[in-house]
C-alpha cells in the first residue's frame, strides 16, 4: 500500500505560528542509512522541521513518511495518540539541553521507556541497559545519577537512552551546541560510530566541520525554506547560491 | 494546690491510647492527602472542563470553610443522605481532603514549573502523556515539595486535635477524659502537649529521611 519509495519523505512541509511563517513548503527525502546535515542560521526552522518529524511540532501543511506509514496522519485525537505514540518508538531524538530525567539513574534512563512500553523482563532491561551504556562510552557510569556526570556524559546517555528504543530513524538537534569545548569530541565519537552503523539520522548543527566530515548530504535552510541542497564537498566548497556563501563565510570566520 | 504530676501514671493507658488513635489518624490522612493532593492537582491541570468545575468547587469548600464545620458536615451531614460513617473514618477523610487541597496547590505550581524539555523526552521515546506525567514529571513535581509538604503535615497533626469534636478519643480528647476523672487539667493538658512535640519530632524525622533519600539524586 505504500505509496512512497523513500525511507524518510517530507513533502510540502508548511509551519506558521499566526501569520509567521516557519517552514514554507519544505520537500526532503532521506534513503535508509543516509546522514543529512541541516545547517542554516538562527531561526531560520531547523528545529522546527526536526520536530516535524515526530510530530513535537505538529506541520500546518504537507505530510511526514517513515517507512511506508505517514507519521501526521489524519485521525481522531485518541486514534492519533495511539498511532503517533507507537510511531515515536520508530524515532530516536536527542535534544541540545539533553533532558534527562534526573529522578532517574544512567541505567534507568535508558530502561524506563522499553520497560514500559515493550514490557522488558528485569534480566532483558539490564542487558538492554549496559548494551546501550557500553556503546556510548558509559558503562562505568551506569548507576550515576545525572546531576553527578558531565555535559558531554549526559548527552551521551540521552543518546543512549534514544538508542535504546531500537529506532529506525535519530534526529539530532545541535547535540553538542550546549558543551564545553572540550566535551564536544566524545558526543561527535558516538555519532560517528553510529554512522558506521548506517544509522539514518538527520542532524542539526553549526558544525561545519563535523557535518563534512559525516553526512552524505547537507541542506542549508533560511528563512523557513532550503536553499540550497547536496553533498558536503559541494554545499561547503562550491556553494551556488549568494546567501549559502554568505552563511558560511561568517560561520567559518567565526571557527577560525 | 500546685502542679502535680503524680496523678499521670494512673492514667496513662488512656492517654498512650489516645496518642496511638493520633498517630493512626494522622498517618492515614497524611497518605490520603499527598495522593490526594497529587489527583486533585492532576484533575486541575489536565482534566476535562466536566470534571474540572465541580473539583473547583469542591476545592472552594475546603479552602475556605472552618475544618471543623467540614468535619461536622462529613461526620453529621452525611447520615442524612445515607452515608453513616464511624466517626475515625470521618476524620481521616475531613482531615485527609481538607490538606490534599493544600497540597494540590503545591504540586501544581511544580508540575508547571519541571521543565518542558522533560514531557518532550519522554514523549519522544513514546510514551503517551499519562505516562510521561506520572513516570517523569510528578515524580520530579513532588520531589520539589516534600519540604512544604512536610510543614503541611504538621499543621495536619495538629488540627487532628479537632476530631476529638465527633468523639474520636484521640490525644486531646484522651487528655479531657483523664482530667474529667482527675480535676486535672494543666497535668494532662501538658502531657499531652509533650505527646503532640514527640509525634511532631517524629514526623520531622520521617521528612528529613525522605529529604535525604532525594537529596542522592540530585
Ligand atoms: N512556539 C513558537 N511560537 C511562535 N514562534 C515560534 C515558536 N517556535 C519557534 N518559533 C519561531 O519559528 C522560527 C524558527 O524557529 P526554529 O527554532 O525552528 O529555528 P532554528 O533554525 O532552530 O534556530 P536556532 O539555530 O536558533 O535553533 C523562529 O523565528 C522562531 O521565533
Ligand atoms: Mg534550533
Amino acid at each position: 500500500m505504500t505509496d512512497q519509495s523513500h525511507f524518510v519523505e517530507i513533502r510540502h512541509a508548511q509551519k506558521s505560528y499566526g501569520t509567521l511563517e516557519v517552514l514554507k513548503d519544505i520537500s526532503l527525502n532521506v534513503e535508509r542509512g543516509q546522514i543529512v546535515a541541516i545547517i542554516g542560521p538562527s531561526g531560520s526552522g531547523k528545529s522546527t522541521l526536526l520536530r516535524a518529524i515526530n510530530d513535537l511540532d505538529s506541520l500546518t501543511g504537507g505530510e511526514v513518511w517513515l517507512d511506508g506509514v505517514q507519521v501526521n496522519k489524519d485521525l481522531p485525537h485518541r486514534q492519533y495518540e495511539k498511532h503517533i505514540n507507537a510511531m515515536r518508538q520508530d524515532i530516536g531524538m536527542v535534544f541540545q539541553h539533553f533532558n534527562l530525567f534526573p529522578h532517574l539513574t544512567a541505567r534507568e534512563n535508558v530502561v524506563m521507556a522499553p520497560k514500559m512500553l515493550k514490557g522488558l523482563s528485569k534480566e532483558a532491561a539490564d542487558k538492554l541497559a549496559e548494551e546501550q551504556l557500553e556503546k556510548v562510552g558509559m558503562l562505568d557510569r551506569i548507576d550515576y545519577y545525572p546531576s553527578r556526570l558531565s555535559g558531554g556524559q549526559k548527552q551521551r546517555v540521552a543518546i543512549a537512552r534514544a538508542l535504546a528504543m531500537k529506532p529506525k530513524l535519530m534526529l539530532f538537534d545541535e547535540a553538542t551546541s550546549a558543551l564545553d569545548p572540550e566535551l564536544v569530541d566524545e558526543v561527535n565519537m558516538v555519532m560517528k560510530k553510529l554512522a558506521e552503523e548506517h544509522m539514518t539520522m538527520i542532524i542539526v548543527t553549526h558544525e561545519m566541520d563535523f557535518a563534512a566530515s559525516v553526512c552524505d548530504r547537507v541542506l542549508f535552510m533560511d528563512q523557513g525554506v532550503v536553499v540550497e541542497e547536496g553533498p558536503p564537498e559541494i554545499v561547503f566548497r562550491k556553494p551556488t547560491k549568494d546567501r549559502t556563501r554568505e552563511f558560511l563565510r561568517k560561520h567559518l570566520a567565526g571557527v577560525a | 494546690m500546685g502542679l502535680d504530676f503524680t496523678v499521670v501514671p494512673a492514667h496513662i493507658d488512656i492517654i498512650l491510647l489516645g496518642c496511638l488513635w493520633t498517630i493512626a489518624i494522622a498517618v492515614a490522612a497524611a497518605v490520603l492527602s499527598f495522593f490526594g493532593g497529587i489527583v486533585f492537582a492532576v484533575i486541575a491541570l489536565y482534566g476535562p472542563w466536566i470534571i474540572r468545575l465541580p473539583f473547583r468547587l469542591l476545592e472552594w469548600v475546603f479552602m475556605g470553610t472552618p475544618l471543623l464545620l467540614q468535619l461536622f458536615l462529613i461526620y453529621f451531614g452525611l447520615v442524612q443522605i445515607g452515608i453513616d460513617l464511624p466517626a475515625f473514618v470521618a476524620g481521616i477523610i475531613g482531615l485527609g481532603l481538607h490538606f490534599a487541597v493544600y497540597n494540590s496547590e503545591l504540586i501544581q505550581t511544580a508540575i508547571l514549573s519541571v521543565d518542558k524539555g522533560q514531557m518532550e523526552a519522554a514523549r519522544t521515546v513514546g510514551l503517551s502523556r499519562g505516562q510521561a506525567l506520572r513516570k517523569v514529571v510528578i515524580p520530579q513535581a513532588v520531589r520539589d515539595v516534600i519540604p512544604p509538604i512536610g510543614n503541611n503535615m504538621i499543621a495536619l497533626l495538629k488540627d487532628s486535635a479537632l476530631v476529638s469534636v465527633i468523639g474520636v478519643s484521640e490525644l486531646t480528647l484522651s487528655a479531657q477524659r483523664a482530667i474529667g476523672a482527675t480535676y486535672r487539667p494543666f497535668e494532662f493538658y501538658l502531657v499531652a502537649a509533650a505527646f503532640y512535640y514527640v509525634i511532631n519530632l517524629g514526623m520531622e524525622w520521617v521528612q528529613r529521611r525522605i529529604e535525604r533519600r532525594i537529596s542522592i539524586s540530585r
